[in-house]
């Protein structure tokens, strides 16, 4: 079983959801990244979700654009980033982990050499933003060769075709953005969300995480409630725009928070 | 000067379903937009079988932009070069200075029969914004441009002209405050609100359908070009030349001469400082390819593949990536990409203006600075068509600025 598989599967024991973190690697300098990863865990996270900075963030808000071009500004590239979870991995050999990003950086490093080396820092799942499932056969064929997990999105507007074939390709858990727009928008409509997730449930047997708008606890917990999952991203990078390298124990403090609450949200 | 014939495929039916030009185009775009490209794809295609929907484009290409714009056979520039004889294309006299109407108005109408009431924009130079936001006043829609907060510097009387015509333009200043930023920002504004806005796209680049809609609104160039070659010269050109930024003027000039036998293509990139210095806007003759904006193309890129910012006098040409359709035309040899310097560019911008009494755009005058390289080459017989994309009226700041001018 995968580190991913294993991680959902005790959490379904305990009758509990996965905190999945996302945060921009290499913001606000590369050599903090590490120590704001196990800050997430010493928090609650179960799957940690690590940005791939990129020079043209396309599907992303100002929050994590601005984060991106942190990062860049530092010369955050790939290689940088898969050495981070190496790094990670010393002290962390439970907690998976999930690159999230743009195709062009796996692109320039070619699919077979990215995926060898992620596979040997202890990479679990790669989301590659743009590559919806038409364009994402072949890397997604290595990075199962690899046994890397090929994360995928899907959103309020994919018909039920393009789900099943998401469903073929998809491995780990799936992504389901909660709202038309750019990541860190604030327009979650919740019922809106359980009932795709239920339509979702039929066709999918992956676990699956909501994203997209969940900026505090109590929204968190009522995502709990419906999906298997929680992702938030902009709300921590927001932490760490504001307060640098000093955001460590606000993260910390910030993910107990949404922890027990989404712990309290089916009892 | 011929060009070899092997090159030329007898028959021409790209981009596949997928959205492919070979290796090239496709679709790389997040979920969300999935389904409206997925819908205007289909939507498109029964446009084009719809005789009502082409009769009304072409009637509006008629009456509202003045075409078939003219071919100038320009004698003076011709005999002081002492070569080819050099045909202008004059897109430059279409309504709103350029060849981006043609497209806008092709978009604009599939808009309208999608029911979308909000368009929306990217510019660089402007030219597209003003198109856009000209058709979107012409049909009654909102209209919202997205402008790099560096181009809205170097273009003041575009943006001050989308703003009579009725659209909100939006400064970015994200990234490097150019044209790439201002694609990323329109298509963020989709994403959020892709039920109820249209994205009119301005080059031929982008997800799939978007490089062969804008390919088959802009074709009218060639095929304009073929009709009135023959009336004038009684034949075809040997060499046609466009300039490439994003390449929709040039894919649209060349297109329907893809399967013509004899006839030599050349596409020009911005080539800046000079392709050596790397401060350039020539991904075709200088990048490798790689995906940006929804599609794999040839990009300027660095190691890592972080887009790198690009320089061009020209805010047309001003972008890292090229439409898909060029990337494979380079790579099957079809059509030859080279560059031409911001300095020669200008020099061709004042031999036109002194010569023949026509100001082109910065971005024209680059395919004019090679056709000026190429025209010594051959012989007074033979013929060079250089597609003048537009006027240069909105470049006289930036021109008088260079030469130490304040207007």
């Amino acid at each position: 079983m995968s580190r991913i598989q294993t991680t959902f599967a005790r959490l379904q024991t305990h009758k509990k959801q996965a905190l999945i973190p996302f945060i921009t690697a290499g913001d606000p300098h590369p050599a903090a990244t590490v120590g704001l990863m196990h800050a997430l865990v010493s928090g609650g996270a179960d799957i940690l979700e690590l940005g791939v900075p990129f020079s043209d963030p396309m599907a992303d808000g100002p929050v994590i654009q601005k984060a991106s071009e942190r990062a860049l500004a530092h010369g955050t590239s790939l290689s940088d980033v898969l050495g981070m979870v190496r790094e990670f991995r010393r002290k962390d050999a439970d907690t998976p982990v999930v690159l999230m990003g743009y195709a062009n950086p796996i692109e320039a490093m070619g699919y077979q050499a990215f995926a060898e080396q992620a596979k040997a820092v202890g990479v679990d799942g790669v989301l590659t933003v743009d590559m919806p499932p038409e364009e994402a056969g072949p890397l997604a064929e290595v990075l199962k060769a690899h046994e890397l997990d090929p994360i995928f999105l899907l959103a309020p507007t994919t018909p039920a075709w393009r789900v099943a074939e998401v469903a073929k390709l998809a491995s780990g858990y799936v992504y389901y953005v909660s709202l038309k727009g750019v990541t860190g928008a604030a327009n979650l409509d919740l019922d809106d969300v359980a009932s795709k997730l239920s339509t979702l449930r039929e066709q999918l047997s992956v676990p699956i995480g909501v994203g997209f708008g969940i900026r505090d606890a109590a929204t968190a917990q009522a995502v709990a409630r419906i999906a298997d999952s929680v992702i938030i991203g902009s709300r921590l990078v927001q932490e760490v725009e504001e307060h640098g390298a000093d955001a460590t124990p606000r993260l910390i403090a910030f993910m107990r928070e949404v922890r027990s609450a989404m712990d309290g949200a089916r009892q | 000067m011929h060009i070899n014939d092997l090159l030329v495929p007898q028959a021409y039916d790209l981009p596949d379903l997928r959205g492919r030009f070979g290796d090239y185009g496709g679709i790389y775009v997040s979920e969300t937009l999935m389904a409206a490209l997925d819908e205007l794809r289909r939507e498109y295609e029964l446009a084009k079988q719809d005789p009502a929907f082409m009769a009304e484009y072409r009637h509006e290409l008629k009456h509202y932009v003045g075409r078939p714009s003219p071919i100038y056979h320009a004698q003076r520039w011709s005999e002081q070069l002492g070569g080819a004889q050099i045909y202008l294309k004059r897109e430059d006299l279409n309504h709103t200075g350029a060849h981006k109407i043609n497209n806008t108005i092709g978009q604009a109408l599939l808009a309208r029969r999608m029911g979308k009431k909000r368009v929306i924009a990217e510019t660089g130079a402007g030219q597209h914004g003003v198109a856009s936001a000209t058709v979107a006043a012409r049909y009654g829609m909102e209209c919202v441009v997205y402008m790099g907060a560096e181009d809205i510097q170097r273009q003041a009387a575009n943006v001050f002209r989308m703003k009579l015509l009725g659209a909100t333009v939006v400064p970015v200043t994200s990234g490097s405050r150019t044209l790439k930023d201002a694609l990323n920002e329109a298509m963020r504004d989709w994403v959020t609100n892709v039920d109820s806005t249209f994205y009119i796209l301005g080059t031929a680049a982008g997800p799939h359908p978007y490089p062969m809609l804008v390919r088959d609104f802009q074709a009218v160039i060639g095929e304009e070009s073929k009709v009135q070659m023959a009336e004038m010269a009684g034949r075809q050109p040997d060499a046609v030349v466009a300039c490439v930024g994003g390449g929709s003027n040039a894919i649209g000039m060349f297109y329907p001469y893809i399967t013509v036998p004899g006839v030599r293509m050349i596409g020009v990139e911005a080539g800046g400082d000079g392709v050596e210095t790397g401060r350039h806007a020539a991904p075709l003759t200088a990048g490798r390819p790689g995906v940006l904006h929804g599609n794999r193309t040839y990009l300027m890129q660095d190691e890592h593949g972080q887009i790198i910012e690009t320089h061009s006098v020209s805010a047309g040409l001003d972008y890292p990536g090229v439409g898909p359709e060029h990337s494979y035309l380079k790579d099957i040899g079809r059509v030859e990409y080279t560059a031409a310097n911001d300095d020669e560019s200008l020099a061709a911008f004042h031999a036109l203006c002194r010569t023949e009494g026509i100001i082109p755009a910065l971005e024209s005058s680059h395919a004019l600075a090679y056709a000026a390289r190429l025209a010594p080459t051959m012989r007074k017989d033979q013929i060079i068509l250089v597609n003048l994309s537009g006027r240069g009226d909105k470049d006289i700041p930036t021109v008088a600025r260079i030469a130490g001018l304040e207007l």
